[in-house]
């Protein structure tokens, strides 16, 4: 994919006393020449369609050069070929047109965007009537963020929104917006405003990380900044992204090929972590930070999902490991699966909890993995920590020798994730081949959805949900399961136990041969195991025909 | 077995082809002699050589651990290889012997001594004409003729399955060796066998059985089978487990017992008859596992003739609990043996043989975890056992289990050696219900067992028939394995994904980066004379597994209820999110199959197809919208503004003229370049809308309804171009254009079949759109130059009219170049236009070409033909109904292979 040109003018008026084209005064630039400069990314165009003294406009215009913008991104591809992979998902999109505009405009424009003019050193300090158009302005959250980010500074701001393509009114609008700002201002409070806003409003898909990015944004915020009511999604989405986005291109490499040859997005895939992590990614340490983002990564269909409890509204995430811990604790177990462990949130909260001596996290997705050895500071716990803790890829559509012979698993909010006909493979992977003693699955109840405002009728509580179930379907389910396999199970309610439509989330607690009625048949297999192994016969026999034998 | 007390002239000492021959007696006693009269000096391992190797003195003493321990070491090794080894040193101690029998063991070899029990004088008088001895302490031989003595009584309780006593020097002068195949040894039997599977007292489908294999069955006064010839003189060979569970375990060991006897078979002792064996000596058995009702059995036969369970008890005792056969190539045994095992005689083979390798774990039926020995076999000989049930009996690394569980209601299984025919018949009943049942549900379980994670997972090696082994990265295993858990369809459904393609060479040709040029020239020099152009449909790769009905789905593939087979993504993903939809494709394919009369005449009931799914907006409309129509749409937003822009200034007078220039022709790019992907876009499921490429046909008497009347198929359109298998076939050899002429019928066949449908439903009129689309093509002949220029030219027409391009592939479709290596499948050669939507709207111009043209096909061509080949082995091991994790572990590797980097734009 190639850039489209990046392309913004800048327009003021004047009088006979106070000229417009003092505008060339201001960006160091003169009216009645064509400038060109090169920059890192391609060549940048300085011109003046007009001027007069009642009206001078001055137009930048960057040409990137798309083929060397490409080649930049030399990955580990064989041969000296570009790694296009990461070529095309970091550099090579139309939306990182902001960033580029942005080292543009410092560098095109240094002197104006500092607020100096040599010949007039007036001029900068006042305010003129500005008008400034960018006419494809890539802008995350829409003409909607554009006005909340430029009116509180003054800016009287028309965005419309680009549609994709006429001929197809069917796929809506672009995420790009024709923007047009106008007021009075200080060309390099204008300047700067731009210089910051560019890049916040794109999809901040940079590549490209100063260290000195803080001290940047802190000079060119001066004055405006600190009290802009979107300050900190402002300074969150110029900081933070940057790296953790840089780190997961790196990390999604393989999945993102995979993606290409499917001519899908990487992201429809590659959504095992969610992207609004990312925003808090500077902050998880801190506990509340976590549970909000514990919400967030679950259930990220629904926001503020939290039930009362105790006049203090617990998230419904951790009422679920409270009640999973609860249920493990119960069965006395020791050894513990975490069986699709995302981002490690119950991880951490058994590593608290000193009885669990053994506890392996599994994930099918290695992103979601290395995520949880960031979060939980893998590399710096201590080794008698460490060792009670380990972390593996694993899927639970196969078998799994390395799974067997565990206490207990848990499923937390995983089965929704896998698509039904592939449901008995799951089944028989944890209840067929791994067989812990005990199993906890936890799964969204659907009937509950109702009692969601924000959560659209209808609608499943995350996008990656393949169904969600209520009460009557999964007792079913988890009774058919338990007996296929020899468990037992109890149901218990996660959340408010509503009369009518019952708790947010369901727990069925397995147990394999616990029951009275069940105890009889295990013991009498255990006993037949016994005499087999030392007997070296390999043939089959049921605990079932041995008791009727007996009995007969 | 002692040949002490026999004395003669000759005396013929019997030692088996492979054993380890431990000579003893004094020194002096003749050893070395007598090694060197009766064997190959290459067979005989001395003690005194290697004093000598380690210490440059054959009698320092002070060596002899050191010399033992090199002598172990070269014993250890020739038994390893399979090679008679005799041992010449005193070992007139226990010890010495002791660690000689535990190094026969650890090779599974038969210990025979042979001791040279000569006068204490004649040692003596031997030693002192050898000037190396001279020195010899007196006391020595007398010490040591001492030691022999005391040893002689309990050779044979040490371990030494053979012992031949050699009294004084007459006796020593007179033997003879004679060497004697092991009991297991029966290479110079060439059959044709029959090798019959687990019977479990299933007397009466054995019969059957029999019969079907071309057996006559003779019968007693009685009417019971007691023995069976079969007229070309072919063996039966039972793997074992004649007896327990089912309902006449007496009746199948007098039919089997008699053949045996008459030489019409051979059997191998399961675990059951071994079992059965030790009652019958009286030993204290448990008994479960279905012998409780042999026995029951047995007693009533006791009442009519009292000598048959001692019959069965020797027959038992003399089995021996694996045979080779066929000069090596065929080892049979009950429970599977590793290829270390084959032809040795121990403890330790037999009890493999009988009960196979155990992980020591248990199952969740509480029954022992077998050691998947099969799948790291890599022996030469076919293993052919049973034990196990499974559903079905399948080849794996040349091994095949014949146990399909008939006495649990599944069916008996024989194979035919050498022609490796399986011949089968099926239960009677349940005579037995299994504790665990025969399938689980899990995918893979219908054919012995799941998937597992060692199947796919780390750093791997696919052995392919077509370019040996593959090897597939840890990281591209990780990220296969993501997708295939969470977003592909069930693994039982995807038994193919298609290889990717590498572009043809890159053209010189002015304005061109891919020309058909190249492709010609590639395959010509690749000795491929003839191609074959076929149009590109730009679409979405589609797979579409096609069974006739949903009965064939479940009985083939173990598809769920209402499944008939499934359409997928190159990635392995379902291609609609609805199954309603799927379905209905899959109805509308399956009834143009049956029109064109392609089940009867590829004899199938199923097939798999390689396809194109148009249009390309149906699947990748997120990438349309946010990389290809997001790039389209800043054009037109940010040009207008700019040529005004550079318009103004240059009416100003500014010097822009050479900028403004450019920028005109970059808006000429622009909307070129929005205008090839539009092409590919069009909507579905809207009756008014059809698909763009074709003119709408309104035959008589049918009605356009509005989109409620469709059947949502609308402007959806499938472009098969190849049939890659069907059942017990592969067709991915088939040429394109035979291929192609079976596609060209099911399309017409479409037609035909909407026309009468429509006619049925009368009452409902329902405009149904076709589905099926062809392919247009050409064949070429890469070595005629008018030919080529035909092919160039219908290329050119193609891409002006808007088509994507052409992929040229050889003709024969499966090719190898001289020096054996596989060719290019295909190469693709896109058009002009279409490249836009890949190298950006300006890749056209002169100094973006220059660049451009620098791209390394190298790794990609490499992918593509590793790619291509685990494709043909995937569907050699669906067609040969492999196991499904066989199937799967090649069709895994595809899309690992996929995570491989290359450049995507190739």
């Amino acid at each position: 994919m190639i850039l489209g040109r990046v392309f913004l003018t800048i327009t003021t008026t004047g009088t006979d006393e106070s000229p417009a084209t003092d505008l060339g005064f201001l960006l160091h630039k003169h009216p009645d020449k064509a400038q060109r400069f090169s920059t890192s990314h391609g060549t940048a165009h300085v011109l003046y369609p007009e001027a007069t003294a009642q009206r001078c406009t001055a137009a930048l215009m960057l040409e990137v050069d798309p083929v060397a913008l490409v080649r930049r991104g030399r990955g580990k591809g064989r041969g000296g070929a570009p790694d296009s992979a990461l070529a095309q998902y970091v550099n090579d999109r139309p939306y990182a047109a902001s960033s580029l505009l942005a080292v543009a405009l410092s560098s095109v424009f240094s002197s104006a965007l500092r607020g100096q003019c040599k010949a007039r050193p007036e001029l900068p300090e006042r305010p003129l009537p500005l008008r400034i158009e960018v006419p494809a302005l890539p802008a995350r959250g829409g003409a909607e963020l554009v006005q909340r980010l430029f009116t509180p500074l003054g800016w009287a701001v028309t965005a419309e929104p680009v549609a994709l393509d006429e001929e197809f009114p069917e796929w809506g609008d672009s995420r790009y917006v024709r923007l047009v700002l106008e007021g009075e201002q200080r060309l390099a409070d204008a300047l700067r405003h731009l210089y910051v806003l560019l890049p916040v409003l794109d999809d901040a898909k940079h590549y490209w990380v100063a260290p000195d990015e803080v001290d940047k944004l802190l000079r060119s915020g001066e004055g405006w900044l600190e009290g802009h009511p979107e300050q900190r999604l402002i300074t969150s989405r110029y900081l933070t992204r940057r790296w953790s986005l840089t780190r997961t291109a790196l990390e999604r490499l393989e999945l993102a090929r995979l993606a290409e040859a499917d001519d899908t997005e990487v992201e429809e895939i590659d959504n095992a972590v969610a992207e609004t992590t990312a925003e808090f990614a500077g902050e998880f340490a801190g506990e509340s930070a976590e549970e909000e983002d514990g919400t967030q990564k679950t259930e990220g269909g629904v926001s503020g999902e939290t039930t009362e409890a105790a006049g203090k509204p617990v998230p419904l995430a951790v009422q679920r490991r409270e009640a999973i811990l609860d249920a493990l604790r119960g069965t006395e177990s020791a050894r513990v699966l975490d069986l699709g462990c995302g981002q490690g949130q119950l991880l951490a909260a058994l590593l608290k909890d000193a009885r669990f001596t053994e506890i392996v996290g599994v994930d099918v997705s290695m992103r979601a993995l290395n995520e949880t050895a960031r979060r939980l500071r893998l590399d710096r716990m201590s080794e008698r920590q460490s060792t009670r803790l380990k972390l593996m890829q694993g899927s639970l559509a196969y078998t799994d020798s390395r799974l067997r012979g565990y206490d207990a698993a848990v499923l937390c909010e995983v089965i929704e994730h896998v698509d039904p006909p592939r449901l008995p493979a799951l089944e028989y992977a944890v209840f067929g081949a791994a067989r812990p003693r005990a199993v906890v699955v936890t799964t969204p109840n659907v009937e509950y959805n109702v009692r969601w405002e924000t959560l659209p009728a209808g609608k499943a509580r995350h996008p990656d949900h393949r169904f969600e179930w209520t009460r009557e379907e999964f007792r079913s389910w988890a009774g058919e399961v338990a007996e296929r396999h020899g468990y037992t199970v109890e149901f218990r309610p996660v959340g408010p136990d509503d009369p009518e439509v019952g708790p947010p989330t369901q727990l069925a607690l397995f147990r394999f041969g616990a029951d009275g009625t069940k105890t009889d048949g295990t013991s009498t297999d255990r006993t037949s195991t016994d005499d087999k192994r030392t007997d070296h016969s390999t043939t089959e026999t049921t605990s079932t025909t041995t008791a009727k034998e007996a009995a007969a | 077995m002692t040949d002490a007390d026999v004395s003669t002239v000759k005396r013929s000492l019997a030692v088996p082809d492979l054993s380890l021959v431990v000579l003893v007696g004094t020194t002096g006693s003749g050893k070395s002699t007598f090694a060197r009269r009766h064997f190959l000096p290459t067979q005989v391992v001395s003690s005194d050589v290697c004093r000598g190797l380690v210490a440059d003195d054959e009698n320092d003493q002070s060596a002899t651990p050191d010399a033992f321990d090199l002598l172990h070491y070269i014993a250890g090794k020739r038994l390893a290889a399979g090679r008679l080894t005799v041992v010449d040193a005193t070992n007139v101690q226990s010890e010495a012997r002791r660690s000689l029998i535990r190094l026969a063991r650890e090779h599974d070899v038969l210990p025979v001594a042979i001791v040279l029990d000569v006068p204490e004088g004649e040692c003596a008088r031997r030693n002192a004409v050898r000037p190396d001895r001279a020195g010899m302490p007196a006391h020595v031989i007398p010490r040591q003729r001492r030691e022999l003595r005391r040893s002689l009584k309990s050779l044979e309780r040490e371990g030494f399955r053979k012992v031949h006593i050699l009294r004084g020097s007459e006796e020593v002068e007179a033997a003879e060796i004679t060497t004697e195949r092991r009991y297991n040894d029966l290479r110079h039997l060439t059959g044709p066998f029959d090798i019959i599977g687990d019977i479990h007292g299933c007397r009466s489908e054995l019969e059957t059985l029999l019969g079907k294999l071309g057996y006559a069955l003779r019968r007693d006064e009685r009417g019971r089978p007691v023995d069976a010839a079969h007229p070309e003189g072919r063996t039966a060979v039972f793997v074992g487990d004649l007896v327990d569970r089912g309902p006449d375990s007496p009746g199948v060991l007098r039919l089997v017992m008699g053949m045996v006897a008459s030489g019409a078979a051979l059997c191998v002792p399961g675990n059951h008859e071994n079992k059965l064996g030790r009652y019958l000596k009286g030993r204290k058995v448990q008994v479960t596992h279905g012998l409780a009702e042999t026995v029951e059995q047995l007693e009533r036969e006791h009442t009519e003739d009292p000598e048959f369970g001692d019959r069965v008890r020797v027959f038992i005792e003399s089995l021996v609990s694996h045979y080779v056969l066929d000069g090596g190539a065929l080892v049979v045994c009950h429970a599977g043996l590793p290829e270390k095992y084959h032809g040795r005689t121990s403890g330790r083979v037999r009890s493999h043989a009988l009960y196979g390798d155990t992980t020591g774990e248990t199952d969740e039926f509480g029954l022992p975890v077998r050691y998947p020995w099969a799948e790291d076999y890599r022996g030469r000989a076919a293993v052919v056992y049973g034990h196990t049930p499974t559903p079905v009996a399948s080849w794996l690394n040349n091994t095949i289990c014949l146990d399909t569980g008939c006495v649990f209601g599944g069916r008996m299984t024989a194979l035919r050696w050498p022609e490796r025919e399986l011949v089968d018949v099926p239960a009677e009943r349940i005579w037995y219900e299994p504790v665990k049942p025969l399938t689980n549900e899990a995918p893979g379980g219908a054919q012995g067992r799941p998937l597992d994670l060692g199947d796919v997972q780390g750093r791997r090696v696919v052995e392919t028939r077509h370019m040996g082994r593959i090897a597939v990265k840890e990281e591209n295993a990780a990220a296969a394995l993501e997708v295939m858990s969470r977003f592909a369809v069930d693994p039982r459904l995807l038994g193919y994904l298609p290889p990717t393609m590498a572009p043809c060479a890159t053209s010189s040709e002015d304005g061109y980066l891919e020309h058909p040029a190249e492709a010609f020239a590639a395959y010509r020099s690749d000795g491929v004379r003839e191609v074959i152009c076929e149009e590109k449909h730009m679409g979405s790769r589609a797979v579409a597994l096609v069974c006739r009905d949903d009965t064939v789905a479940r009985k083939r593939f173990d598809a769920p209820d209402g499944v008939s087979g499934m359409v997928y993504t190159r990635t392995g993903r379902p291609f609609f999110d609805d199954p309603r939809l799927t379905g209905k494709i899959l109805r509308r394919l399956s009834r143009a199959i049956d029109s064109a009369g392609l089940w009867q005449e590829l004899d199938t009931d199923w097939l798999l197809l390689d396809a194109e799914l148009m249009p390309w907006s149906l699947k990748a409309e997120g990438l349309l919208r946010n990389q290809y129509a997001a790039v389209g749409a800043a054009s037109r937003a940010v040009l207008p503004g700019v040529l005004t822009a550079l318009e103004n200034a240059a009416a100003r007078g500014v010097e822009v003229s050479g900028l403004l220039g450019k920028q005109r022709e970059r808006a000429v790019d622009a909307a070129a370049f929005t205008e090839a992907y539009r092409r590919y876009c069009w909507p579905v499921g809207d009756p008014q809308r059809g698909w763009p490429g074709e003119e709408r046909e309104e035959p008589r008497g049918r009605r356009t309804v509005g989109s409620r009347g469709t059947d949502g198929l609308d402007g959806i359109r499938l472009a098969p171009f190849q049939i890659l298998a069907v059942q017990g076939r592969s067709l991915a050899a088939l040429p394109h254009d035979q291929q192609l002429a079976m596609i060209d019928r099911m399309v017409e066949a479409e037609g035909l079949d909407a026309d009468a449908n429509n006619s049925i439903c009368a009452y409902v009129p329902t405009y149904v759109n076709r589905l099926l689309a062809p392919t247009r093509r050409l064949v070429v002949d890469t070595e005629d130059d008018a030919s080529r220029a035909a092919g160039v030219q219908w290329w050119l027409d193609l891409t002006a009219a808007g088509g994507e391009g052409m992929v040229v592939k050889p003709l024969q479709g499966f090719v190898r170049k001289g020096d054996g290596r596989l060719v290019q499948p295909g190469v693709k050669c896109r058009g002009r236009e279409y490249l836009r939507i890949i190298y950006g709207p300006e890749y056209t111009r002169p100094e973006n070409l220059d660049r451009l043209r620098v791209r390394h096909l190298g790794h990609k061509r490499s992918l593509a033909l590793r790619e291509y080949a685990l494709g043909l082995e995937a569907l050699d091991r669906l067609a040969d109904d492999e196991p499904l994790w066989r199937v799967h572990e090649a069709v895994f590797a595809v899309l690992a292979l996929e995570s491989e980097p290359v450049d995507p734009r190739l």
